[in-house]
């Protein structure tokens, strides 16, 4: 085990240099540049912009920047945005926990409807609940995030009101940010009223931020339950007189769970990067808006900090899950 | 055991249910206002962006005049009255007595607004060895330097404790224009000292104290900007005790929490709902004329455009009308002039060039192409102020022009690319635009059209015409308004004449109100102002 997570570790500094790479080629070749975007119509005095380009640093070679960028991340300093001069670092610490707190719910969603109902699907296979939930998945999966957000919002919140329509909590509370969580910020601050106002502000993000996970999730725990169903030691269960909901729980889907595991970890990082544009549409202040605004506006720092600080994110949550898998599946651990 | 699973799903329903369904009904006295962005800081010196100095400058910080709202007439604000010296080099004003500075939890100012703020925040910007100016690291004064102030006032001096005098290199008439900017906002020397003192010289650019009828609150970034009420305004204080930006960055969501009730203001509806919210009983549509221009520029520098007889032809090839339909979808005026009608100087007596075909063939004959010749037609690929569908428009313009024989290849860049590549003169035929800055005619004809602007890159056209320069020239350093206009006006007879653009179109803004916002007045340069709205009950 010890030298399965050594290796993994091991592989960290490649993956490092692999994605600051990826995330610094990609930003610079955007056409346009940050300067570019502050001088809009106006045109700039040349002499300004060479001071300007200069000020940010973007006036040397592009590989001198990188090294001196992966220099400056080696000693922990991510650089500042170049828009709002804050350090990049800090941006991502006061928002990071906003995208946290949707993806957690979102994650949630899917596995609590989709696990289920994958071992409905299996269990019932070739009916018509298999070909409901299966039918139902796939629209989920093929519906594009920003648009199923909008529906969301326009029927739920606009046609019946009974949702908001954006943000993390309603605007007349002012909740002290002491974790970031606002569920947990609200019950340290005592508030029943904006505890239950986060709650709603939550709903219509995670449901579409939530939609493709649960479709997949669904669809990876029929396929794994039909496979482990039809193991022997199933049968062996039945034949030994076990109630159905015992063999179905307890020996079947805590089988069929491995692969589904593995899948959830991929999930993460697929969470994240849906996690950009669920947050553009319901104004949720986490690092996806960020980011999206940091394209947009050319803030190099901002995308090559924050897409690497995601990249982190996501490496170390699926390290755990390998590390779990190995728990729950002992052929692995003794490897 | 199973009742009490069953109490338990019950009344887990019924908290959700409840949640759900929870009302968001501010209190009454706060207004909402759904913003379109994120504030870059709370600072009004160093950012450029019109969403930002909504969040700061407008709500928070006076400047010495100010615009009569809706207009852009100069009335005073924090400055009483002024005089101009006959050489129009200098500028004296007087300041208003008894005006507060806001108080927060580090700082409690114990003098009222005077000489010494202004000294201060405009030596902040123009003095490299003020103390603050070098605290700036990587920052810059992006309005300051962009207006090319350092070549414009050569020092500002203290007179007495009320009045101060800004002395200029040259005369320059826009300058009182200029100082109704939002990079003009007055700060309080008090507080910055303050935090120098205590060892935060930070803090005063990061938490703003100001004169404006509301102090800064809180900000949740990228979420929320909370203020309250400036009970010592000097304007008198707010009919509204809180005011709360909720930022809301896709324009559709603000639609729909203007519906819902989330937000009583918007910022920049889609034209597209535009129908809808007028036919909404709850809502409440504002207009303006913007001070905007969407024209499509020739490069004087290539040919065949060196020749005024084809650009005069493609004028007469061009269906504004038809643009301003399709395009504007109403909401907008067709241009003539480089400046829109609601701008003093504004020549109206100029007769447009007809939509006439036959008149353009004629011309382009006579230029010596009469079968045309083929051109690339740049056209804007994001929406602008001044124009909602630079394809479309490229579209119709290609139809028109093809009449006439001119065939254009479209082409466009990503809008950083689009601006960059035109500053070095690679356009030939390029669509593009301008918002004013300052109620000024001059901030339009000298960055757009003037000579200087050529080198910097914001005259597309490349057009440096010298009767024209001479005319500008002179109309900046003349004081009287009224001889001013009449300078223009001879301007604008040249740049009709010579046609190094073809003027589209002045678009419309449109503000959404829900109908309980009363004493809500748009302004001309597009920001928005709360100063004076109360809220009706629901």
């Amino acid at each position: 085990m010890l030298r399965f997570v050594l290796r993994r570790l091991a592989l960290i500094v490649p993956t490092f240099f692999g994605v600051t790479l990826l995330a610094f080629a990609l930003i610079h070749l955007i056409p346009g540049d940050p300067v570019e975007n502050i001088s809009g119509e106006r045109g700039m005095d040349p002499a300004r912009r060479v001071r300007l380009l200069h000020q940010f640093g973007l006036d040397e070679p592009l590989p001198v920047q990188y090294v001196r960028y992966i220099g400056h991340v080696l000693r922990g300093d991510l650089g500042q945005s170049l828009t709002t001069h804050d350090s990049v670092a800090r941006e991502f610490a006061t928002l990071f926990p906003a995208t946290v707190e949707l993806a957690f719910f979102a994650l949630l969603f899917a596995l609590v409807l989709g696990l289920p109902a994958g071992v409905l699907a299996a269990v019932k296979r070739n009916t018509v609940a298999d070909y409901a939930v299966m039918g139902v998945s796939l629209t989920g999966y093929s519906m594009p995030i920003f648009w199923w957000a909008l529906l969301l919002i326009l029927f739920f919140s606009v046609q019946l009101g009974i949702t908001p329509v954006s943000g993390r909590i309603a605007v007349q509370f002012d909740v002290p940010p002491v974790t970031g969580f606002m569920l947990i910020d609200t019950l340290l601050a005592g508030d029943l009223e904006a505890f239950r106002s986060a709650l709603s502000h939550l709903v219509l993000p995670t449901i579409a931020l939530g939609t493709i996970p649960l479709a997949v999730v669904s669809r990876m725990t029929r396929s794994a339950m039909l496979e482990v169903l039809r193991e022997d030691f199933v049968r062996a269960a039945r034949a030994k007189g076990l109630p159905r909901w015992s063999v179905i729980v307890v020996h079947a889907l805590r089988n069929a769970l491995i692969p589904v595991v593995t899948v959830v970890g991929l999930q993460v990082g697929l969470l994240l990067s849906g996690a950009i544009l669920t947050e553009t549409i319901f104004s949720w202040p986490g690092v996806g808006n960020w980011l999206i605004h940091g394209v947009q506006s050319r803030d190099y720092p901002v995308v090559q900090g924050g897409v690497l600080l995601i990249a982190g994110v996501v490496i170390a949550v699926n390290l755990f899950v390998d590390m779990l898998y190995g728990v729950v599946n002992p052929r692995i651990r003794h490897a | 055991m199973i009742k009490r699973s069953n109490h338990r799903v019950v009344s887990f329903a019924v908290l959700t249910l409840s949640a759900l369904t929870a009302a968001s009904v501010a209190a009454k006295g706060t207004l909402v206002y759904c913003s379109e962005g994120s504030p870059e800081g709370f600072q009004p010196q160093f950012f450029s962006t019109g969403t930002t100095f909504d969040a700061v400058s407008v709500p928070m910080f006076n400047r010495l005049v100010q615009f009569e709202i809706g207009t852009t007439n100069i009335v005073p604000a924090l400055a009483e009255s002024w005089t101009v010296a006959p050489d129009g080099k200098a500028y004296t004003f007087k300041l208003r007595k008894r005006v507060a500075f806001h108080g927060n939890a580090n700082f409690k100012p114990t003098r009222d607004f005077d000489a010494d703020d202004v000294l201060f925040s405009w030596n902040r910007m123009a003095d490299e060895n003020q103390s603050f100016h070098k605290l700036t690291s990587g920052q810059t004064f992006a309005y300051f330097d962009d207006m090319g102030m350092k070549n414009i006032v050569d020092r500002v001096e203290k007179i007495d404790d009320y009045t101060v005098r800004f002395v200029l290199k040259r005369p320059e008439a826009p300058f009182l224009a200029d100082m109704a900017m939002d990079f003009a906002s007055i700060l309080s020397k008090e507080y910055f000292d303050t935090m120098m003192k205590k060892g935060t010289p930070n803090a005063a650019d990061v938490y703003p104290i100001g004169t404006g009828p509301f102090q800064f609150v809180s900000y949740q970034k990228d979420a929320t900007i909370r203020y309250k009420a400036f009970d010592k305004y000097w304007g008198g204080r707010p009919k509204i005790d809180n005011l709360i930006y909720s930022i809301t960055r896709d324009a559709t969501a603000r639609y729909a929490k203007l519906r819902t009730g989330e937000c009583q203001v918007m910022a920049f509806p889609k034209p597209a709902d535009l129908d809808a919210m007028r036919s909404d009983p709850q809502l409440a549509i504002q207009r303006k004329e913007g001070l905007n221009i969407g024209y499509i520029a020739f490069n004087v520098e290539r040919k065949p455009f060196d020749d005024k007889r084809v650009r005069q032809a493609l004028n007469y090839a061009t269906n504004k009308d038809a643009i301003l339909k399709a395009v504007y979808q109403g909401n907008g005026q067709v241009a003539k002039n480089p400046i829109p009608p609601i701008l003093w100087g504004y020549n109206d007596a100029i007769h447009d060039y007809a939509y006439d075909p036959a008149k353009a063939k004629e011309l382009l004959a006579q230029a010596g192409y009469p079968n045309g010749f083929d051109v690339d037609l740049w056209y804007l690929p994001v929406t602008r102020p001044y124009n909602p569908d630079g394809k479309r428009m490229a579209e119709l313009i290609q139809a028109d022009w093809a009449k006439v024989g001119v065939r254009t290849r479209l082409v466009t860049y990503e809008w950083a690319e689009y601006r960059k590549r035109s500053k070095t003169g690679e356009q030939t035929v390029m669509m593009f635009g301008w918002s004013g800055d300052n109620g000024d005619p001059d901030n339009f004809f000298v960055p757009l059209l003037g000579c200087e602007a050529v080198k910097g890159g914001g005259n597309v056209s490349r057009w440096c015409n010298k009767p024209f320069e001479d005319l500008v020239i002179k109309a900046a350093q003349t004081p009287k308004q009224a001889d001013r206009a009449k300078l223009y006006e001879q301007a604008q007879v040249i740049v009709h004449d010579e046609a190094p653009w073809i003027p589209i179109a002045h678009s419309v803004r449109f503000d959404a109100l829900r109908k309980e916002v009363h004493g809500y007045k748009m302004d001309a340069t597009a920001h928005h102002y709360f100063d004076k709205v109360e809220l009706a009950a629901p």
